[in-house]
């Protein structure tokens, strides 16, 4: 009998990333300290007063289908290679589950954007009669977790949560939700964003939200350091497939790691900036540790969702040492992958559940000189080497703007 | 005028490019639907490719009549210019 408290664990994990077109070769770029960023080398950019992005390795045409290429906006494409990798990871096509139970949770923060913008140039320059059938398809929200549906044959829900640069994290915590009630026996979860175009960037950019650091691109995305002046843009998409601990030992499932608990919540504070203090993600992170039925002392390790901001940064970092304390290992990995906005959440629980897995925490590249904040200089952040330790719960925080908090906590199979 | 060998090598392209049709399967007798799993928003494409290639327009309600691929090449042979 399923109850609301049953076991659920991570057994597939899938991802295509500025570092890599799978899962192992970006956590082996992650880890040899690679950096994803490049300078935009295209005549729109050069007046743009943030330059940087970190593309992805690996075009979504040589891996999809020319037919799929055609018809999915590029968020929708990533999307589908990382869930595919995810699916096979877990063994989801001979694990003998139902379709009619599983289900899909994926969020994008941005969606089709690129696929709105290019049918208006074509819209402008060539009348309503050649934009394509596809335009609605492609540039809706809910567009990657229906492809991703299609993809692993999920007919018990599909779902798409929005909430910018937490909708990766909340994915997830929909799939345990799901998992909890019994409303699927498995879910495949993540994020996508493919939204690099001069219209984002320029917004963005109109923000002030992103780096200048225009002559130095590996160096741009320097979380937590005093340098630090923006995010960085990146593409790409994380994938997770969640079931219940006791199917996914009866089918003799490999368990990456378990998904223990959840929280989220909202600051109530600005439509855009975090709360100085990270109040309400202090929140999401205390939920989540009392939701894995956990203290703040088990929790070893942190992967920050740490934009390279100069306010987000600070503020997060007081959640931290106020929900957790000054002991879990603390890395930001967006300092190498970039700010894959709604994918971020969910690929850095890959990267909080390989850390675990491996009892091996990547460090934060850029981190030259801590900012001076008393919150940060608490913080153990990891930084020139990965570091080794001992810890048996991580976790993977995510905000995003309006207000969005999410805390993910995983605990080893 | 191309002969009809012409439009139906034509449309294969078409199907190709579109909706990833081998070539060789894009044969007279086959049902977009039935055969060739050429979904509706695909035929509305592959009616605008039509039109950039053969220079004939296919109004929607023709387009709905229009069920195998021998029905397009007929219908580009009669309107052709």
């Amino acid at each position: 009998m399923t109850t609301p408290t049953a076991d659920v664990v991570v057994t597939g994990l899938g991802a295509t990333t500025p570092l890599g077109g799978d899962v192992a070769s970006t956590w082996d770029a992650l880890l040899a300290g690679r950096s994803g960023v490049s300078r935009i080398t295209d005549d729109w950019a050069k007046d743009f007063p943030a330059q940087l992005v970190a593309r992805l390795t690996t075009e979504p045409a040589e891996v999809l289908d020319r037919v799929r290429i055609r018809r999915l906006d590029r968020s929708q494409q990533v999307a589908v290679i990382a869930a595919e990798e995810a699916w096979r990871d877990a063994g989801g096509a001979d694990s003998g589950v139902d379709p009619l139970r599983v289900a899909v949770v994926f969020g994008t923060g941005i969606g089709g954007a690129v696929t709105l913008l290019d049918q208006d140039d074509i819209l402008e320059a060539k009348g309503p009669k050649r934009v394509s059938p596809f335009t609605i398809p492609m540039l809706m929200p809910n567009g990657p977790a229906a492809a991703v549906g299609l993809a692993v044959g999920a007919r018990a829900g599909v779902h798409a949560p929005v909430s910018a640069c937490a909708s990766g994290a909340e994915a997830i915590r929909w799939g345990l939700d799901l998992l909890r009630l019994d409303r699927a026996d498995m879910v495949v979860v993540g994020g996508t964003e493919a939204c690099v175009h001069p219209l984002p960037m320029a917004g963005f950019s109109a923000m002030r939200a992103m780096s200048t650091r225009n002559d130095e691109p590996h160096r741009a995305s320097r979380p937590f350091d005093k340098g630090r002046d923006g995010f960085v843009l990146g593409e790409g998409a994380a994938a997770l497939v969640l079931e219940r601990a006791d199917a996914a030992k009866a089918r003799g499932a490999k368990i990456h790691a378990r998904l223990a608990g959840a929280g989220g919540t909202a600051d109530g504070y600005d439509l855009v900036a975090p709360h100085p203090e990270g109040e309400g993600a202090g929140r999401a992170i205390t939920a989540a540790i009392r939701d894995a039925g956990l203290t703040a002392a088990d929790i070893g390790h942190v992967n920050a969702h740490a934009t390279s901001t100069p306010i987000g940064d600070t503020a997060e970092a007081s959640a931290i040492r106020d929900a957790i304390g000054d002991h879990p290992l603390v890395t930001a990995t967006k300092s190498q992958t970039g700010h894959l906005l709604g994918a971020a959440g969910a690929l850095e629980s890959v990267f909080t559940i390989l850390a675990l897995r491996e009892q091996l925490v990547p460090a934060t590249a850029n981190l030259d000189d801590p900012d001076d904040d008393a919150a940060v200089q608490a913080l153990d952040i990891v930084r020139r080497d990965a570091r080794k330790a001992t810890f048996s719960a991580a976790l993977n925080d995510s905000f995003g703007f309006g207000g969005h908090n999410m805390a993910l906590v995983f605990t080893t199979a | 005028m191309p002969s009809t060998a012409d439009i139906q090598a034509g449309l294969a392209e078409i199907l190709e490019e579109v909706a990833g049709v081998a070539p060789a399967d894009a044969t007279p007798e086959k049902s977009f639907t039935d055969d060739l799993d050429v979904d509706s928003l695909s035929m509305v494409e592959i009616a605008t490719a039509v039109e950039d290639k053969f220079g004939v327009a296919i109004p929607d309600d023709e387009l709905a009549n229009i069920k195998t691929v021998g029905d397009a090449i007929s219908f580009i042979e009669k309107n052709q210019g």
